[in-house]
């Protein structure tokens, strides 16, 4: 689960396995629609959703120009209410910080809140291997937990399974972890979930030790925030006496007052929710209330290097909604796992290549992953322009050019076996370069999307034959863009 | 070089296309979107919390100080408990009218001993229209993060229209982030397996909120 999965084949491979693969297909469409359709409802009902997005993408934009300025505001303040902060140059080094703090405390257990960010350096892993067990208490974490299993959505990391399948894991292996599934367990959803709380109630009642992400730090304030739903987190953040929170760096906002807008964006996209069920924030230790250890991990691992990519940058404004997965055509058919990283679909396709680098096969396969259908960007709460990056990053994989990794400047060679990319490159780089024949372009798309081919032809025949070409959106985000009045001279 | 100094150094470099004088966080922003979205009297906003929060299953009481004892005692006798959480600070007549035990949350106190409890009683510090949420700050009236979470039940009194706002960015601007806040939209929920909504993971799996005056 760490974050190269090891042996993983190139993503083209690993789509074409998980497109044959019939229940996946069905679990995954159900579940993307059913999402999607409830998103548009919820971001429907804001009538100001354009101007939220753009104050969250500004917000964001701000931030990470002047980062270094807000994380010592951020560490000053954390340790003025009572905090430690440690910075981690990379997976190894925030693992080896986690797995010191652990054991200074005694303890051989740790309770986890789900994160994205201990996903991403293999944390349970590492800490495994130190003779600490962690145990994940999101309901999904659990299921993906329990069946050795890797996630495959960013939200609902156990998309990918069905309630027999469910049923069937808890009943086999919850005894492995702790109080076993009780007899008679059914595949009903209200029964599994009451399982697992059973199964959760021992471990967060014993807890001394909680690990957490955070979903934004505010600089002013020292504050961090996790947006949850089961209250799991709620058990992890208060119950334990040492809290101990892994974050990426990129999630510093701020002001107090920034939330305004990320907690108005980030439920709908997410959950489609007006507001998920818990928020909780905290600010260093509390006197009588909740942990009295609290050490706040600040993580890189590959986020400088794609700050200094100024095209690429703008992938670490994304707060983790998931919304870009439940609207692409790609993820739908292709599932989580074909992305080979803890991030999977659209922003999975440009986060990981530039956190991790674009030399092995997968991550320079990754920026292929996609039809440039442009539906992710239009849904994106942080208007990130996913098409862009992905281009821009199909050039570094096919022509090479200056980088930077791990913090040192490097010039990267033309990746191999890419001679057919190289031509679909430019002939993505002519249209997406004139905005012109972009517009028409995406207008005849759609307007044609009955008659796509499912090949391209030409120059383009061997870059399609590994790919499903996927169907157009009904209508092209310019046209929406105009007919809705947001473009204020955007597409002209 | 501290880890602290490598990664800030790598930030700074970089950075190095960003102009010295690059556009200040005041200016940095637009903020055009809503203080508020759509203008309603204090009784709409009062129903329109109390229709979000029934959304999320969440059960919805409105009644004035008189008759807020005997309410109390009501739920909490429809909910079968024998015990209820008690904030320090809560006040001494709301319980006034119930005969169930009631259990103080001391510092000493086990998170197994609070998890016996069948029910909790709490104050707000504000509750937000148009989420649907109850946002609690630790204020005596509220007590610690973990009571409102143990007991399977939790009753939250509001204050209407004092604790009450329309939306997030005027609840924000009245929170103290120094303060732990739990805010709390309906009973816990999940949708991790085939995306059914099913209430109560780890949290109460019952969350009843009172309307206090202002009818
Ligand atoms: S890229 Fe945008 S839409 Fe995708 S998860 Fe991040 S914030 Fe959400």
């Amino acid at each position: 689960m760490s974050g190269t999965f090891l042996g993983m084949p190139a993503f083209p491979k690993a789509a074409r396995e998980a497109v044959g693969d019939e229940r996946l297909r069905a679990n995954l469409r159900h579940a993307t629609h059913t999402i999607r359709d409830k998103r548009a409802r919820a971001v429907g009902e804001l009538e100001d959703w354009e101007a939220l997005r753009e104050a969250g993408k500004q917000i964001k934009d701000h931030t990470l120009r002047h980062l270094d300025r807000y994380l010592v505001q951020l560490e000053e303040a954390v340790t003025a209410a009572g905090g430690i902060v440690h910075w981690a140059c990379d997976a190894a080094e925030a693992n080896r910080i986690v797995a010191d703090l652990v054991k200074a405390t005694g303890e051989t257990e740790v309770v986890k809140v789900k994160s994205m960010a201990t996903q991403e350096i293999g944390l349970n892993e590492a800490l495994e291997a130190e003779g600490i067990r962690a145990y994940e208490t999101d309901l999904a974490e659990l299921i993906v937990q329990l069946a050795d299993d890797r996630p495959s959505h960013i939200l609902v990391p156990a998309i990918h399974r069905n309630r027999g399948e469910i049923r069937d894991i808890f009943h086999d292996t919850m005894k492995n972890w702790g109080r076993p599934a009780p007899e008679g367990l059914t595949d009903e959803p209200a029964e599994l979930a009451e399982a697992a709380r059973l199964h959760l109630r021992e471990k967060f009642l014993r807890a001394k030790v909680a690990i957490s992400g955070a979903n934004f730090m505010v600089a002013e304030s020292g504050t961090l925030v996790v947006v949850e739903s089961e209250g799991n987190g709620r058990m992890c953040l208060t119950l334990p006496e040492t809290l101990i929170s892994v974050v990426g760096v990129e999630k510093v906002v701020p002001t107090w007052r920034d939330l305004e807008v990320f907690l108005q964006t980030l439920p709908r996209s997410s959950t489609a929710e007006r507001m998920n069920p818990y928020t909780s924030t905290w600010t260093g230790t509390i006197d009588g209330d909740g942990p009295t250890a609290f050490h706040l991990v600040l993580l890189d691992n590959g986020r400088t290097d794609t700050l200094a990519d100024e095209v690429g940058r703008q992938a670490l404004r994304c707060i983790r909604c998931s919304a870009c997965l439940n609207v692409c055509p790609v993820y739908e058919r292709a599932g989580g796992h074909a992305y080979g990283s803890v991030y999977p679909g659209p922003i999975g396709a440009i986060l990981s290549p530039q956190l991790r680098g674009t030399t092995s096969e997968i991550d320079a396969s990754l920026p292929y992953a996609s039809s440039l259908c442009g539906a992710c960007y239009d849904v994106c709460p942080v208007a990130i322009d996913i098409p862009e990056v992905l281009v821009h990053l199909r050039e570094r994989v096919a022509q090479g050019g200056p980088a930077v990794t791990r913090g040192e400047k490097v010039v990267l060679r033309p990746a191999r076996g890419h001679a057919a990319e190289r031509a679909a490159m430019r002939a993505a780089r002519w249209v997406l370069g004139s905005p012109g024949v972009l517009r028409t372009g995406q207008r005849f798309a759609a307007r044609t999307r009955r008659l796509h081919p499912r090949t391209l032809p030409g120059p383009g025949r061997a870059w399609s034959a590994s790919r499903d070409l996927p169907s157009m959106p009904a209508e092209p985000f310019r046209d929406w863009w105009q007919r809705t009045n947001g473009g204020k001279g955007e597409a002209q | 070089m501290s880890s602290r100094e490598i990664v800030l150094g790598r930030i700074r470099r970089a950075l190095a296309d960003v102009p010295a004088g690059d556009h200040a966080y005041a200016d940095a922003v637009t903020r055009d979107y809503l203080r508020e979205h759509g203008t309603r009297t204090r009784e709409e906003t009062a129903a329109l919390l109390a229709e979000n929060l029934s959304e999320y299953r969440a059960v919805v009481h409105r009644t004035d100080a008189d008759g807020l004892p005997a309410l109390l005692a009501r739920l909490l006798t429809e909910r079968g408990a024998t015990s209820v959480l008690v904030p320090p600070g809560l006040p001494a007549d709301w319980l006034g009218a119930s005969e169930v035990t009631r259990v103080h949350d001391r510092a000493a106190s086990s998170a197994y001993e609070l998890e016996k409890a069948d029910s909790v009683v709490t104050g707000c510090a504000v509750a937000i229209a148009e989420t649907g949420t109850l946002v609690l700050d630790g204020s005596p009236d509220q007590g610690r993060r973990r009571i409102t979470l143990m007991p399977d039940h939790h009753i939250c009194v509001v204050h209407v229209p004092d604790q009450l706002v329309s939306s997030l960015p005027q609840a924000l601007e009245r929170l103290d982030p120094a303060r732990p806040l739990t805010w709390i939209s309906g009973p816990s929920a999940t949708s991790d397996i085939e995306l059914d909504r099913v209430e109560g993971v780890h949290g109460p799996r019952a969350l009843e909120v009172v309307l206090l005056g202002g009818r």
